[in-house]
């Protein structure tokens, strides 16, 4: 247990509200940078890292999975891992088995 | 309350195997989520018989919905670290802040969802209306579910029948919660920021 821990090696209150404060000022980052109507090109990987690190934040800080058995990360990185072979299981049926207009 | 009863029953891991199941069932529901926001994504931009996503998007109310998610998560860790170093006062003030904070957001929710009926964006208007409503809907049946139980522990408490030795009901309600902010952390990215992508 760390200096900065306390109750089941888990955080402070006080880091608990820094991790606040870096999350609602992502979220004004996020929101400025879509006000700035700057290009996709800029748009998209820009905020996909912001978002990346907003929930890796949440996970590894508020979830505790930073502090808690390992289990607990690996199991959540298999319904991640599973969700992303959905994805491409949907993109294979919808556009190379199936090719197909959503919506016409 | 027993021993047994008040940390369950631990795995060869050495987990709780109600923390554990809560964990596999949130594993389960990436999975839910991940489809309904592929879907969203296949179905966005197509068959706009309606109006488009451009047209009816409020960035502003869903910046100020997403801070109240967040600050929820806030104020549920804050109440899970109070029940664990046995200030249940200080536990009861914040599991209802959490709740408050999820109600508002809802109430975002259905202001923007009668904006775009009023629109003539309903659910049936086009592919992309269906796919958003499926996905935010489950989204908020979500927050709702978890409102109601953020509710009953803190009933349940001002009953006393939720004490420190409850900390991992609250432990496990948590992980909910956070997950729910986690999702919407995603579809406000691919959702509302993407819009014009």
């Amino acid at each position: 247990m760390t200096a900065d821990t306390q109750t089941h090696g888990h955080p402070t209150p006080k880091t608990y509200a820094l991790i606040a404060v870096v999350l609602t000022t992502v979220t004004l980052v996020e929101y400025v940078i879509f006000q700035l109507d700057v290009g996709s090109a800029i748009l998209v990987p820009v905020l996909t890292v912001l978002s990346v690190g907003k929930f890796a934040l949440v996970c590894m800080f508020y979830m505790h999975l930073k502090f808690d058995h390992h289990v607990y990360t690996r199991l959540i990185l298999t319904g991640i891992l599973l969700m992303v072979g959905i994805m491409f299981a949907l993109l294979t049926l919808f556009f190379v088995a199936h090719p197909f207009n959503p919506g016409g | 309350m027993s021993e047994a009863s008040s940390h369950g029953h631990h795995t060869s891991l050495g987990v709780d195997n109600r923390k554990l199941g809560m964990w596999i069932f949130l594993a389960s529901e990436c999975m839910l989520f991940g489809s309904l926001i592929f879907t969203f994504l296949l179905f966005r931009n197509k068959g706009l018989a309606g109006p488009t996503p451009q047209e009816v998007f409020d960035i502003n109310v869903t910046t100020l919905s997403t801070f109240v998610l967040l600050m929820s998560s806030f104020s549920i860790v804050l109440a899970l670290h109070s029940i664990q170093s046995g200030n249940m006062k200080a536990f009861r003030r914040w599991i209802l802040m959490t709740a408050i904070g999820g109600i508002v957001f809802l109430g975002f929710q259905t202001y923007e969802f009668t904006e775009f009926v009023h629109l003539g964006l309903g659910l049936r208007a086009s592919t992309f209306a269906t796919s958003f409503f499926m996905l935010t809907g489950t989204h908020g049946a979500h927050v709702a579910i978890g409102v109601i139980w953020l509710l009953a522990l803190w009933f349940s408490s001002l009953r006393g029948g939720l004490t420190v030795d409850g900390a991992l009901k609250v432990d496990t309600m948590a992980l909910y919660w956070h997950f729910v902010d986690v999702v919407w952390i995603v579809i406000f990215t691919v959702v509302y920021l993407f819009v014009y992508v």
